[in-house]
């Protein structure tokens, strides 16, 4: 399957004088067998996973931090830096954090450092907002055991301590945690099972991590954060490769060890390459999605904002993105399908794709007067530049004036955050991906957050509904409760388009068979992985 | 002489303040939010608001300019917005590779095309002159990324003698840093060379046309005899002319070499910079680059008075 | 980054004959002349020669090997390659021409300006030194990035860089064709400001100007597709000749013709390009008439 062109021997005859000029030694260089080289899906710019959510951000977060528990493959919590007993009346969470547990300073953890990372990251994350309205103190209890006190009972203490992915709720030293959430943390200390090499570090370039001699892993197996971090490898660089055609070339090569997301239509090509292995590491995937505007006409009327949703098809526009119907499922849940709370109610017609013909109906019926739709199409991200085409197609199908803006990720990120009219700097509609473990339950989602314009999300629908639901979400009592309230909030957020689902896509690791013990999860783990030769 | 040079000096103080003034306005005047950018997706308003604050840009567009204008002058090229590193210390990081592509690239250029281009204008008219002279127009005729791609599928893929990308300082051995420089060199060497050439080939044609020149073959001179004796004795202006417009040029050919080959340098970190629009760092670099096509100018200007007597320099 | 700075400009007006000749008498040039209109034609018959939409995507069909229905093959989205890349050949030439017509315009009454009104020399030239002292590359993907990609900024971030190059080129023609005596006998007689910049000066720009608008045509559009290939181009929706390769690149090992047929059409149209631009600067050249040159 891999093709090269240019078998062209007068090529390579003209080129050869030139090279000799080089005096180049030809041999390919022999690579440290203990330093792993990845490539990772994007640059890592921002060194704290409490202020900002970039996934890069996270992923630095897992090597050198340590979390106080995490959830296991199975969505279970697990122990990791402690345990926990809960009282009877629900109220009373005591923490044991576990012996050996160190900073990369020397300092032990203590709760207090607990207690100040939980508060930064419940100034910063959703699920920790939530989590700290319940919230009535929390105290050290000696050195190793924090207590937290709730105001009445909440059924999501652990899981939202277990979150895994943005943000997660790291611990820091205190004195690191102390810094403002909205200012950038000024030291890389934590307890992790990797030290972070400052001198090395080229924002852009290159991030390199150490081996944490020091870390006590847990005895159990790894599974997702969850379970023993044993680091097998002395040293691991993140490597930025601005081009996937170089990427290719350089895994091919053998020049680096890991590429965590392969192209899709590039996968034949990497499969067929000898002595790399590929695998789906997360199976949650990443969910994409359409966000309407919900202060601005025409998508302030219900009827058009459903026409839109009607006229797209789930499965153009995973073609278009992903190609390859292995790696991607058409899903109408919004809280991603293979968890606990999938269901379809509400987007059966987005799924299949059938929903054109209502679409025409709903526009002609709402009187839709042409208004063009301002369209941000980021051009610069490759799993973000196919699917706005594909849907301002679709929309325009239906009967839609779209005007389909090129611009790049970050012009879009400026300007989703104006909440102006389109003619004044805003916007219609964007698309977005998120990691389905960000998007899994009705907290941690932001789309379907119903507070308008005052703490909502880009888009800003206000639906008191939605926020009642996910108030009664947050209390339900069992999983059976949690799985109703859900649906009906699904049922509700479809009805009103707070947003639309576009599908479920994954995105496959390819490593050099020189690694082993790559693991599954909802953010890349390099704990676990030994390099051979 | 010293009173010329002088004025030149003080001549490129307003023209870098020209750049300094619209690198700034074109940055601050076009959308893009880089608090949006740090905080990322969950922020709310209030958030963004604080970091906006904290990094200083909330202040008038004036103080802004200024108080950077202010560090500037003391040598504080500022911090970078997004990681928090000194800016001049991600400049300095990112010098070498985009420097060492630089010079080998001209250097390689330069020994090929210089000699093409004086036969071509020798020859003129001629077969070689013509072949010359396509070869040069197809050099650059060809996006240099597809070059690029071509160089690593042919060298890096199929016949596995070079690494597909990458950089070694020279410092590690020469021969882990010429094996990673090659292919980016190669490459942006045939950009070079068709432009070295002609301009060579131009500026050797008027040397043929100087009266001198003409009154040396009207002396009887044989053109091999008038080439050794008068043209290429007069070569050096036109030479120093193509260094400099070749370094001058390869800032923008570095550019997309580097991100081919993923090398570390400059290039890459003025596109990572504006495309997350991290201001300090666009800034100094852009700032950078304008002051060393100045201080370049300035260098050959300088150097014409030494090398043409026929420059005056009042 | 294209062509060479144009040296000495010709101090007389124009000699339109020589074009003739070099048409009629070097059958390279009059090809490439030739290919350029059959380019051209082809952007403005565009519909009528495409076999499918450009832009009409077709998940079914994407990156198809080439066939009888697809002659290039498929893109991503499933498009024709062969018909973007007749399209692209519209945007292309836009860019490439609008650049070329805006830089000159803009270029020429900079230009005169700064050449004949003295006071305002000094100024409009720190401008214009500026201006050149920031790569184009960099100059254009700032433009770009910051202010939104659209034809109508790519423009912009085109022809900006290139303009100072245009009011140098203009600006020294001006100073030495007002030492010469018919334009310093027009000022003593009083003649107009107007008249004198339009009857005796403007003249004397034309031919050198030529020969930079196509330099900076072919220049603008390889610029087009390195600020398509760097991300910050055009909208990928619309074909252009850089889009349809930054968009196929990553595909370069699945089927290397979406890169290389775009590539081999801008290689082949800017080649065309020069030639013209290099047979019309030897035509208008005195210097180099005078020797008898024949390419």
């Amino acid at each position: 399957m891999t093709v090269h062109p240019f078998r062209n021997r007068a090529f390579r005859a003209a080129a050869l004088p030139a090279l000799a000029a080089f005096g180049l030694a030809l041999a390919a260089p022999m690579a440290d067998a203990q330093t792993l080289r990845a490539v990772k899906h994007s640059a890592l710019r921002v060194l704290d996973p409490i202020m900002t959510t970039a996934y890069m951000s996270r992923n630095h977060g897992y090597m050198i931090f340590d979390t106080l528990v995490a959830m296991d493959s199975d969505f279970n919590v697990q122990p990791q830096m402690a345990s926990w007993e809960i009282s009877d009346d629900k109220l009373t969470y005591r923490f044991t954090l576990r012996d050996g547990l160190a900073f990369h300073d020397g300092a032990p953890v203590t709760a207090a450092d607990v207690i100040a990372s939980l508060k930064r990251w419940g100034e910063r994350d959703g699920m920790g907002q939530k989590l700290m309205t319940f919230v009535a103190d929390m105290q050290p209890d000696g050195d190793n055991v924090m207590v937290m006190t709730l105001k009445e009972p909440y059924g999501l203490v652990l899981d939202s301590l277990a979150k895994p992915s943005s943000n997660v709720p790291f611990i820091m030293p205190a004195r690191i945690a102390s810094t403002p959430s909205t200012e950038p943390i000024p030291e890389q200390i934590g307890s992790g099972p990797f030290k972070w090499v400052a001198d090395e570090f080229q924002p852009g370039v290159i991030a390199v991590y150490e081996k944490n001699e020091a870390y006590v892993p847990r005895s159990e197996p790894s599974s997702w954060a969850a379970g023993g971090k044993v680091v097998n490898v002395d040293r691991v660089e993140w490597v930025v490769m601005p081009d996937d055609q170089t990427k290719l070339a350089a895994l091919q090569s053998g020049e680096i060890d890991y590429w965590e997301d392969v192209p899709a239509d590039l996968l034949p090509i990497v499969q067929a390459t000898p002595d790399v292995e590929t695998k789906i590491l997360n199976e949650l995937g990443f969910q994409t999605i359409f966000r309407p505007n919900h202060l601005h006409p025409p998508f302030t009327d219900k009827k058009v904002r459903q026409a839109a949703m009607m006229a797209i098809n789930q499965k153009d526009v995973l073609d278009a993105l992903v190609g390859n119907p292995d790696l991607y499922q058409t899903c109408a849940a919004m809280f991603v399908c293979g968890t606990p709370l999938e269901t379809a109610v509400g987007g059966e017609d987005v799924a299949a794709g059938t929903g054109m013909e209502k679409a025409r109906a709903l526009l002609k019926e709402s009187g839709y007067d042409g208004t063009p739709i301002v369209f941000m199409h980021p051009t610069d991200v490759s799993t973000l530049r196919t699917q706005p085409v594909v849907v301002a197609q679709a929309l325009r199908d239906a009967g839609f004036t779209v005007d389909l803006q090129a611009m790049d990720w970050q012009t879009l990120v400026g300007r989703r955050a104006s909440q102006e009219p389109p003619a004044n700097g805003g916007w219609n509609a964007f698309i977005t991906n998120w990691v389905g473990a960000d998007v899994f339950n009705p907290i941690t989602n932001n789309m379907v957050n119903g507070k308008g314009p005052q703490g909502g999300w880009f888009g800003w629908p206000t639906m008191d509904v939605a926020e009642k639901l996910r108030d009664d979400f947050a209390r339900a009592g069992s999983v059976e409760e949690q799985k109703k309230i859900a649906a009906d909030l699904q049922a509700f957020a479809y009805d009103e388009v707070m947003y639309v689902p576009l599908g479920q896509y994954n995105v496959t690791t390819a490593w050099s068979s020189k690694l082993d013990g790559v693991l599954d999860g909802p953010a890349p783990f390099f704990w676990n992985i030994s390099k051979s030769e | 002489m010293g009173g010329y040079i002088l004025g030149r000096i003080l001549a490129a103080i307003p023209v870098m303040g020209f750049v300094a003034l619209f690198v700034f306005l074109l940055l601050r005047l076009t959308p893009g939010d880089p608090a949006a950018i740090i905080a990322g997706d969950a922020a709310t308003p209030e958030q963004l608001e604080l970091i906006r604050e904290k990094l200083g840009l909330n202040e008038a567009l004036h103080v802004q300019f200024f108080t950077w204008i202010g560090r500037l002058l003391q040598g504080d090229f500022g911090t970078s917005l997004l990681s928090g590193k000194p800016v001049a210390e991600l400049i300095a990081a990112r010098l070498e590779p985009t420097i060492s592509l630089a010079l080998t690239t001209i250097t390689l250029s330069i020994i090929i095309a210089v000699p093409l281009g004086v036969i071509a204008a020798w020859k003129q008219g001629t077969l070689i002159d013509r072949f010359v002279m396509a070869l040069s127009v197809l050099g650059f005729s060809v996006p240099i990324f597809v070059i690029g791609y071509v160089m690593i599928s042919v060298f890096a893929l199929d016949l596995k003698w070079l690494p597909v990308q990458g950089f070694k300082p020279i410092g590690e051995g020469f021969g882990p840093f010429a094996e990673r420089i090659a292919l980016p060199t190669l490459t942006l060497t045939l950009l070079y060379i068709a432009l070295i050439a002609r301009i060579t080939r131009t500026s050797m044609l008027e040397i043929l046309g100087e009266d001198y020149v003409r009154t040396a073959h009207a002396k009887g001179l044989k053109e091999r005899q008038v080439l050794m004796r008068h043209a290429l004795r007069n070569c050096a202006v036109p030479i120093v002319t193509v260094i400099g417009i070749g370094f001058a040029l390869i800032i923008s050919g570095v550019v997309v070499t580097e991100s081919v080959f993923n090398l570390p340098g400059i290039g890459r970190l003025t596109v990572d910079a504006v495309l997350a629009r991290d201001y300090p760092v666009i800034q100094a670099v852009i700032l950078l680059a304008s002051l060393i096509y100045v201080v370049i100018n300035l260098v050959i200007d300088i150097l014409y008075v030494f090398l043409d007597p026929r420059i005056r320099y009042a | 980054m294209s062509g060479e700075t144009l040296a000495a400009a010709p101090a007389r007006p124009p000699r339109f004959a020589a074009l003739r000749r070099i048409f009629a008498g070097s059958p390279l040039v009059a090809g490439a002349s030739i290919l350029l209109l059959l380019i051209a034609i082809a952007a403005i018959l565009a519909p009528l020669l495409a076999p499918h939409d450009p832009m009409r995507l077709s998940p079914a069909t994407r990156l198809k090997p080439p066939s009888d229905e697809f002659l290039l093959g498929t893109d991503a989205f499933g498009r024709d390659l062969f018909s973007r890349v007749i399209y692209g050949a519209r945007i292309s030439l836009i860019v490439g021409i609008g650049a070329a017509v805006a830089a000159v315009f803009l270029g020429l009454v900079i230009g005169l300006a700064a050449g004949f009104f003295r006071r305002l020399d000094a100024i409009l030239m720190r401008i214009v030194d500026g201006l050149m002292a920031i790569p184009n590359i960099l100059l254009a993907i700032a433009i770009v990035a910051l202010s939104g990609a659209s034809l109508w900024t790519v423009l912009v971030a085109i022809t900006i860089p290139e303009v100072p190059r245009v009011v140098r080129l203009v600006r020294s023609v001006v100073l030495s064709a007002r030492e010469e005596p018919y334009v310093e006998a027009a000022i003593a007689a009083g003649s107009s400001t107007w008249r004198i910049l339009v009857r005796h000066l403007l003249p004397n720009t034309v031919a050198p100007l030529i020969v930079q608008g196509t330099y900076i045509c072919a220049s603008a559009i390889l610029v087009e597709a390195i600020l398509s290939f760097l991300g910050a181009g055009i909208s990928p929706e619309i074909p252009t000749w850089g889009n349809i390769m930054a968009e196929g690149r990553i595909y370069f090992q699945i089927n290397p013709g979406i890169i290389l047929w775009p590539g081999l059409v801008v290689s082949i149209t800017i080649l065309a390009i020069n030639l013209v631009g290099d047979a019309v600067r030897d035509a208008l050249d005195p210097r180099m008439a005078k020797r008898g040159i024949d390419r």
